[in-house]
């Protein structure tokens, strides 16, 4: 029955072989929009970390002042840590790891001959940064605790700044020179690019270049390094600025197993601002604290930006319009063969086999304009990736979306050609075979 | 006109009459949203610099020997980059209109204004202050970038100070050049020229100067896009724009022999990659996310529309096949050719009016939606009739071919079966 309705449906649709191509083409345009953009939205808000994020957390203190003011234009200073607070979650333990990290871009002196100096971007962290985050290493190994609070002048290299300054991924126990310092060469990982940069500074590129290199924190405040990621303060910074109460710029993670031990590390977290305020350091309540999951984290930080939503919006009424002109399309052509309904149900047929019928032919259409729609798609993406903005490379269709394409255009299709279906399918089957 | 006759024929094709109104009137609301659209980000691109961008190229120099004396180099390179032939000026600046690295100080009118913002610990509260930007360089940089100064003088060279380094704050400009916005927003009804401006510093900053239009190096909202001053505050960073003017035609070369000429020069140093560009592509990088949503918006406003001409020409095609024989009965009781003509161009235009009418609806509703979502403002209620009438004329058009076809029926299809 299904090989016959198809071939039925492939004669009708032969018929009016413009008209076809037009609905083909209209579902095809909607979904090839749709899709560009659905894909875009997929991999902007992927999962930086699979298997790893759900045991991931941010934490987040509130050191303002009362009266402070939030500016319009400016980051949220919240979204990062003053150096006290930092070393205090890290030196506290309260979680299965922790460490404090930032960012920063080094000028790398090559000792290689015929290699200018250029700026890398990397990451100062304390010793639990690899571990937590599962980053793979090639070679060597990461930083002990103990390398932390002795400030080694140690560094991990990504693989490619090790191909680049030494040719070679195995470069453990080389020198490099960053700014005026040399580090020794402890480690190189594989190339780690987690996208988004969760563990990055909030208000920085949140698809930018991968961390080329990876030193301890305290070895880059002793070389005073700088942090590139944003500094806000709010009261007047006395002594050292980058270890001062009032100023935020590092970023905290912390891994938590189980809901336990993450309800008591939001009691710690409590517990440590209300003690801060019991200090007079924290003016605002304890209950300001905050632990966030790494996803809802990301949600927080909008990352998809509002043109894209607006694409996405725009390709979606796009499709809305397609489809309501494909009901229409579909209705009168079905009904303009209500005669051919009327002789089939005088022979026999039951309402359910015409819904049949015609249900095939809605679907048939729509996989035409699935691979129509698919194809369009790539091209979208293709003029995606072209495009200068941070996430454009991240542009591709992985095999979820692929399916999802298809699947797309045959639901959005067969929910087009169910009203014009059910409509057909109510024809008499006697009256239409008077008036021919 | 005969509107009965149309009107009981369409109540027989209710549902697909009803969903090509639908569709007129979601293609209404979506395209006139989407015009709208296109016209604020037109606007956006073409906003005037104020700078007379055609013959400006820039060079990002960034040193990397730390105890460089900065100034120095600064005055050295200069005094090599205007050697090179086709180069008529050069400055050295910290930041540009639209260049996106963006220094503002909290500015205000009055010493008493700022110790009242001081004490809200806001500079905005109350609208006593604003938060323009500055822009800093050597002497020179009004006639480089081509301001047109439209009162007052351009500064003296015994008036320009030293910016901040890493390790010393710079010192208290005394004069500055505001742009008009800026003068007629902090002294409104008043001549700015004279008048003292408070920053924090230890001193006033005296206005000397107020150039016509002057844009910030990072856009925000259409009202203080144009808060911004120039002081006469040399650069003092590690990394520093070389501004070059040039013949337009000559850019690219002037580039490259400035980039040349800055290695030789000192080899201590590193130019950025995309530190080395005109103005022109300085421009265009700023507002390539605006083009690339013009031309998405462009691409999606003429889809819909072309997709809602096909469902018309569509549905009337099988109209008219459909209506065939009481077409041919009606030519044969003696109805002209320009009676079917009009009979269908009138029921399309019924058709459409309804979409239409439920569309404009649409479209400010989509416009609230817009407007709380993505900041975007008002739609004016003149797009509303021109809508109208796109969709109108549209919608004649399409329905034109099929309609022909109609009118040439034969009478004698009357005396046939099917």
């Amino acid at each position: 029955m299904f090989g016959y309705y198809f071939d039925l449906a492939l004669r009708s649709l032969k018929r009016n072989p413009v008209l076809t191509a037009l609905m083909v083409l209209a579902i095809g345009l909607g979904i090839g929009a749709s899709m560009t953009m659905v894909t875009v939205l997929h991999v902007m808000s992927g999962d930086p970390l699979p298997g790893r994020s759900g045991q991931l957390y941010y934490p987040q203190l509130d050191p303002l002042p009362l009266k402070y003011q939030q500016s319009a234009y400016g980051p949220d200073p919240r979204l990062n840590f003053t150096w006290p607070d930092a070393m205090a979650l890290v030196a506290a333990h309260r979680a299965e790891r922790q460490a404090a990290m930032a960012g920063g871009a080094l000028l790398v002196r090559p000792a290689r001959t015929g290699l200018r100096p250029f700026y890398v971007d990397g990451r100062y962290a304390t010793a639990d940064f690899f571990a937590m985050f599962g980053v793979p290493f090639l070679r060597g190994q990461g930083w002990s605790a103990a390398e932390d609070d002795g400030r080694a002048r140690v560094v991990v290299l990504g693989d490619t700044l090790s191909r680049k300054l030494f040719g070679t991924s195995d470069s453990v126990g080389r020198m490099v020179r960053f700014g005026d310092a040399d580090l020794r060469v402890i480690g190189v990982t594989a190339d780690w690019h987690p996208q988004p940069m969760f563990y990055a500074d909030a208000s920085s590129k949140a698809f930018g270049e991968a961390d080329q290199f990876f030193l301890p924190l305290a070895t880059a405040m002793d070389l005073k390094f700088d942090a590139n990621s944003n500094q806000s303060s709010w009261a007047s910074i006395e002594g050292d600025i980058m270890k001062s109460p009032n100023l935020t710029w590092l970023q905290v993670w912390v891994q938590l197993k189980d809901p336990a031990q993450i309800a008591a590390y939001r009691q710690f977290l409590s517990d440590y601002s209300a003690q801060q305020k019991a200090l007079g350091r924290f003016e605002r309540p304890p209950s300001h604290a905050r632990l966030y999951g790494l996803m809802d984290w990301l949600g927080r930080q909008n990352l998809v930006s509002a043109d894209v939503r607006l694409q996405l919006w725009l390709a979606l009424g796009f499709l809305l319009v397609c489809m309501t002109n494909i009901v229409a399309l579909l209705l009168a052509k079905f009904l303009r063969r209500s005669g051919e309904v009327s002789v089939r149900r005088a022979l026999g047929a039951r309402r359910r086999d015409i819904f049949l019928q015609f249900g095939i032919e809605s679907a048939v259409i729509g996989l035409a304009g699935g691979v129509l729609g698919l194809g369009i798609a790539q091209l979208g993406l293709w003029s995606v990736r072209h495009r200068p903005d941070d996430y454009a490379h991240l542009a591709q269709m992985d095999f979820s979306m692929l399916v999802g394409t298809f699947v797309l255009a045959v639901v959005a299709s067969v929910l087009a050609g169910l009203l014009p279906a059910w409509r057909a399918c109510r024809v008499a089957p006697a009256l239409q075979l008077k008036t021919l | 006109m005969q509107w009965r006759p149309i009107l009981s024929s369409l109540r027989h094709h209710k549902l697909t009459a009803l969903l090509l109104m639908l569709q007129v009137a979601l293609t209404c609301a979506i395209v006139c949203n989407v015009v709208f659209m296109i016209v604020n980000r037109v606007e956006q691109v073409s906003l005037p610099s104020g700078v007379d961008e055609a013959g400006l190229s820039m060079l990002v120099s960034e040193t990397i020997d730390k105890h460089e004396n900065k100034r120095a180099r600064h005055a050295a390179d200069l005094a090599g980059l205007s050697k090179i032939p086709g180069v008529t000026a050069a400055v050295a600046v910290d930041t540009l209109p639209l260049g996106r690295d963006e220094s503002s100080y909290g500015t205000c009118a009055s010493a008493e204004d700022m110790a009242t913002a001081i004490a809200a610990h806001s500079m905005m509260r109350g609208g006593l202050c604003v938060q323009p930007a500055v822009y800093g360089g050597t002497p020179g940089e009004l006639g480089v970038l081509g301001l047109h100064l439209a009162a007052g003088r351009d500064f003296r060279t015994d008036e320009y100070v030293a910016g901040a380094d890493e390790h010393v704050a710079g010192a208290d400009v005394p004069v500055a050049i505001l742009s008009r916005a800026l003068a007629e927003r902090l002294y409104p009804g008043k001549n700015a020229l004279g008048q003292s401006i408070y920053t924090g510093g230890s001193k006033p900053i005296r206005v000397i100067g107020i150039v016509d239009t002057l844009l910030r190096p990072q856009l925000r909202e259409a009202g203080v896009n144009q808060y911004a001053m120039l002081f006469p505050m040399l650069p003092n960073d590690g990394e520093v724009t070389y501004l070059l003017r040039s013949a337009p035609q000559d850019r690219e070369r002037v580039l490259r022999m400035a980039a040349a000429k800055l290695e030789q020069l000192s080899p201590e140093r590193i130019i950025p990659a995309g530190g080395m560009r005109t103005y022109t592509q300085m421009r265009e990088a700023y507002f390539q996310r605006d083009t690339t949503m013009i031309g998405l918006l462009l691409a999606s406003g003429l889809g819909l529309l072309f997709v809602t001409a096909l469902g018309i020409t569509g549905l009337a095609n099988f109209w008219v096949q459909q209506r065939r024989r009481s077409i041919g009965i009606r030519r044969a009781i003696g109805a002209s050719r320009g009676d079917i003509l009009r009979y269908f161009q009138t029921e399309n235009f019924l058709i459409v009016s309804g979409g239409i009418a439920l569309g404009l609806l649409l479209a400010i509703m989509l416009n609230l939606v817009l407007m709380k979502h993505y900041e975007l403002p008002r739609l004016p209620l003149y797009y509303l009739p021109i809508g109208a009438l796109a969709l109108w004329l549209l919608g004649q058009l399409a329905v034109l071919g099929p309609a022909l076809r109609a009118a040439a029926v034969p009478p004698v299809v009357a005396t046939r079966s099917v």
